[in-house]
């Protein structure tokens, strides 16, 4: 599952990677952002990303693309088990704790805290 | 000096063009260094939890949400938003990116209200990731279901 040599210059090429198509598109981050993540539900659908994290650890798991990673690992197990219900029941199977651990904290967070001028 | 007799306006551009890419090496190399160090952190995470005798998978889990809470914690008190200055994508493409894009537009907008303003807008960007996160894994699922 990686170490810190791995997660570092992996990690580190995804974010300059994107850093790259910030500057030469006219994308925003948020294009960015929904790209790794179809991204990484494509690697995951050619079962390349398990691969990934074995070699650069939190270098494929940090990065958003891993959200594609989990959604769509969370839909491939759910439709191997439940057939075509599974397809939608999957889409937040896997992906729950870090999807509603994010609204939740952000929430409170935003709550709590006040924008600075 | 055989370059000397330009006209301003060509002499301009050719400042204006090495300045762009030199600097755009330097933001694709702060975004590499700055966004390497927060991958080295969540791997941090996940190896003490790890240490901790919690399953890989779970472990890997609590690590991911240890950097959406300091994502979010981050920007809460400012900062995030300033390292975002300075590193661009290396700030972006990480998990605390997502937190991030989350809780920045909420705080923006939270005089606005608790409903319409702070969580409407927490799903500004949030919002298309989990989208189309979600459609384009369910189009991997029904393609491996069919084939």
């Amino acid at each position: 599952m990686g170490n810190y040599v791995t997660a570092f210059f992996v990690g580190g090429l995804v974010c300059g990677l994107g850093q790259l198509f910030l500057d030469y598109t006219r994308y925003k981050p948020a294009h960015l952002l929904v790209g790794l993540v179809v991204l990484g539900s494509i690697l995951t659908g050619f079962g390349w990303y398990e691969g990934l994290i074995k070699f650069a650890g939190a270098g494929v798991t940090v990065p958003v693309s891993s959200f594609g990673n989990i959604l769509t690992k969370g839909v491939l197990m759910e439709s191997n088990r439940d057939g075509f219900l599974g397809l939608f029941k999957g889409v937040l199977e896997a992906a729950s704790a870090g999807v509603g651990a994010s609204v939740v904290i952000a929430f409170f967070v935003a709550l709590i805290f006040n924008p600075r001028d | 000096m055989p370059n000397v007799n330009k006209s301003p306006d060509e002499y301009k551009n050719i400042v204006k063009k090495n300045r762009k890419e030199g600097s755009r090496f330097k933001k694709f190399l702060r975004a590499y260094i700055v966004g390497g160090i927060i991958c080295m952190v969540g791997q941090g995470f996940w190896n003490l939890y790890i240490l901790m005798d919690i399953s890989q998978n779970d472990a890997g889990t609590l690590s991911t949400i240890t950097m959406i809470f300091l994502g979010a914690l981050l920007t809460g008190i400012g900062i995030y938003d300033e390292m975002g200055q300075f590193s661009g994508g290396g700030t972006i493409v990480p998990v605390t990116g997502f937190a991030n894009a989350m809780v920045s537009p909420a705080l923006e907008y939270k005089q606005e209200g608790l409903i319409m303003g702070l969580a409407a807008n927490m799903f500004s960007v949030a919002g298309p990731v989990l989208v189309f996160g979600m459609v384009s894994s369910f189009i991997i699922g029904v393609l491996k279901y069919v084939l």
